[in-house]
């Protein structure tokens, strides 16, 4: 049970990994701004939708104003077609397309972490076997065949989770792979494997806790995706007509001649909060992803040791 | 010899995707449980009629390999079965729709290229001033918001000054002469490209952004500095077109984006193409509709994505090294 190494120094130096995991998470959200933002807009984010249902002005099931009633005092963000508070839509609707996007980002990740290991590690057929599938699904285009099981399947929130989480891992899949490739070979990993480790301990104690951080960004990552296909998927009519969801939110608009109305507040605050989540997983999961991968910190760090930037400011007609 | 290696893998390898992509269409509506085709009694007006000539048309009561067969073959003489709801052949109802969507997808896709390397590279060379952060938050923004919503948001403003729905002025359409009408179609393309555009050009930019980033930093760059070259010669003839590398792979991953996005915007500006085919099929139950769009377009993605793969190796051969 105990390090095949005696010195733990070495092991480090040897290997040059990150010190640990939540050591790590602490280095990027303190050198990278964006990484906070990100996270701040996410955990916004969340804590409004546990908190929704208590603090949501309004009902979302009764009419409390005239239909398409503009923002005012009362409604700051005005009505939609069925006389309901779209600021209290947006907060309950939100809970639901959190959920969808965690959720499917679950399952998505549960795949792509397994096939992305499960290839990198053992390579061979089990590799050829996976990579393939992955390059077939990474070739056809995703919304349209979520639309035809989604249509097949019939609407239904746990189908758009599933046909969203079955659909999404493949480019995770690939990142972590090649990842898993690269600890494989490292020194530790072998002498552990020298020392008798079976697989499974090696994949659980080695190269999972390697790859964590990289699976987190892309968790992040697939999290703004899935969002955003739940929301095209509503808008298409596939979404359980009897849930709320951003995505919901925009369909009603959309179909209710919320346009023709004049009624922009339907539409409006809807695209900026899904748009606004968005943002956070993507600033959040790039600011990790950057800061695991060396080689663009080395082209940045290059462009600047070679004085490239005076290029830039020799007027207009540098281009 | 490996460049023929090369494009002979990528070519299987399309083939086999194609394959797949078809074999996928058919276990979703024949296979699985409550499947489409077979389970007609979801079919609003199915009539006994419809119902026994698809049986012998398809082979529906024979065993499922043999469906595969038989689903194979017509596929392969073209017949992608016959819609329910107007009971023209699904090919031919596809193909013309195929032809309006090509024409919008196209324009907005090379306007997106154009304005995601414009704005690339403005926001490498100024790397770390004012137009670079708002040409990469921008970006970042056009790319986070959702299609449906730009779509909308360019309704709720351009709604009266320019053509909102539909490919051409109905008043017009046979009357007039060509160029007139040409110019019409125009006008009412410009909506949907242009929200295709907005929702494609982000990850451009930001591909474009660190790829001449990182060739800004390579050797041969500064070996053309010393060489004493002018600026403008090293930036266009040696650091821009290997930055442009990475786009070529970009915009064949993203094509599936884009056709998913051309899908919703279709939907939104009633852009007559395949993808409001099958948002209507969707409404409808009209699986064959459906299973032929998926398909088609599917296969638009594949055959494109192999054109890729040939510009590419095409710009750098050594890929097949």
């Amino acid at each position: 049970m105990t390090l095949p190494l005696q010195d733990p120094q070495l092991a480090v130096d040897a290997e040059g990994q990150p010190s640990t995991r939540s050591g790590f998470f602490r280095t990027v959200l303190r050198e990278r701004k964006a990484a906070v933002v990100g996270l701040s807009i996410i955990g916004f984010f969340v804590v409004l939708s546990i908190v929704a249902p208590y603090i949501s002005p309004y009902s979302i099931t009764q009419q409390t104003c005239a239909v398409y009633a503009p923002p005012s005092g009362v409604h700051w963000l005005g009505c939609d077609d069925g006389g309901i508070d779209m600021l209290s839509l947006l907060m309950q609707g939100g809970r639901i397309s959190l959920v969808v996007g965690f959720a499917a980002t679950l399952v998505a990740m549960i795949i792509g972490g397994g096939v992305g290991i499960l290839s990198g590690y053992f390579s061979g057929w089990i590799d050829v076997g996976l990579m393939r599938i992955t390059d077939y699904l990474l070739v056809i285009p995703d919304l349209v065949l979520m639309i035809v099981i989604a249509d097949v399947w019939g609407a239904s929130l746990f189908h758009v989770i599933i046909v969203i989480g079955i659909l999404e891992w493949t480019s995770t899949a690939r990142i972590i792979r090649a990842q898993v490739m690269s600890v494989r070979e490292r020194v530790y990993v072998k002498r552990t494997r020298a020392m008798g480790a079976s697989n499974a301990r090696i994949i659980w104690k080695h190269i999972l806790p390697q790859v964590g951080p990289l699976l987190i960004a892309n968790t992040v990552l697939t999290i703004a995706i899935a969002i955003y296909l739940e929301t095209a998927l509503a808008f298409l009519g596939l979404e359980d007509p009897t849930v709320t969801t951003w995505g919901t939110i925009l369909e009603n608009a959309f179909q209710r001649t919320a346009i023709s109305s004049g009624a922009w507040w339907a539409i409006v605050p809807a695209g900026l909060v899904i748009a606004a989540v968005i943002v956070g997983c993507f600033l959040f999961g790039q600011a990790v992803e950057d800061a695991l991968n060396p080689r663009l910190k080395a082209a940045n760090l290059s462009v600047r040791r070679w004085r490239l930037r005076p290029l830039v400011g020799r007027g207009p007609d540098a281009i | 010899m490996r460049s023929a290696d090369y494009l002979l893998k990528r070519g299987f390898f399309a083939l086999v995707t194609v394959f797949v992509a078809i074999t996928i269409n058919f276990f979703l509506f024949r296979v699985l449980p409550g499947s489409a085709v077979s389970d007609l009694s979801r079919v609003p007006k199915a009539s006994p009629q419809l119902k026994h000539a698809l049986t012998a048309e398809f082979g529906l009561d024979k065993p499922k390999w043999q469906q595969y067969l038989i689903y194979l073959r017509e596929l392969f003489h073209g017949n992608m079965g016959i819609s329910f709801v107007n009971q023209q052949p699904v090919s031919h109802l596809l193909i013309a729709d195929l032809k309006n969507t090509i024409p919008m997808v196209t324009v907005g896709t090379v306007a997106a290229i154009v304005v995601g390397v414009a704005t690339g590279v403005l926001s490498a060379w100024r790397r770390g001033t004012v137009p670079d952060h708002l040409s990469t938050n921008g970006a970042i923004f056009f790319y986070a918001f959702p299609t449906q919503w730009l779509g909308l948001m360019l309704l709720i403003i351009f709604a009266g000054t320019l053509p909102a729905a539909g490919m051409s002025d109905p008043f017009l359409f046979s009357a007039e002469p060509f160029w007139p009408h040409l110019v019409d179609i125009g006008k009412h393309m410009i909506l949907p490209a242009a929200t295709l555009m907005l929702t494609a050009y982000g990850s451009y930019t930001l591909v474009v952004r660190s790829s001449m980033l990182e060739t800004l930093g390579e050797d041969y760059v500064l070996t053309a500095r010393a060489k004493g070259l002018p600026d403008r010669r090293i930036v266009r003839r040696h650091a821009f077109r290997n930055a442009l590398l990475p786009m070529v792979t970009l915009v064949a991953l993203d094509l599936g984006y884009i056709v998913g996005g051309a899908l919703l915007i279709e939907v939104i500006f009633s852009w007559p193409g395949i993808g409001l085919a099958m948002y209507d099929a969707i409404g409808q139950r009209d699986y064959p509709m459906l299973q032929g769009g998926f398909l088609i377009l599917t296969l638009a993605v594949i055959i494109l994505n192999f054109a890729a793969d040939l510009i590419y190796f095409r710009l750098d051969p050594r890929i097949s090294q």
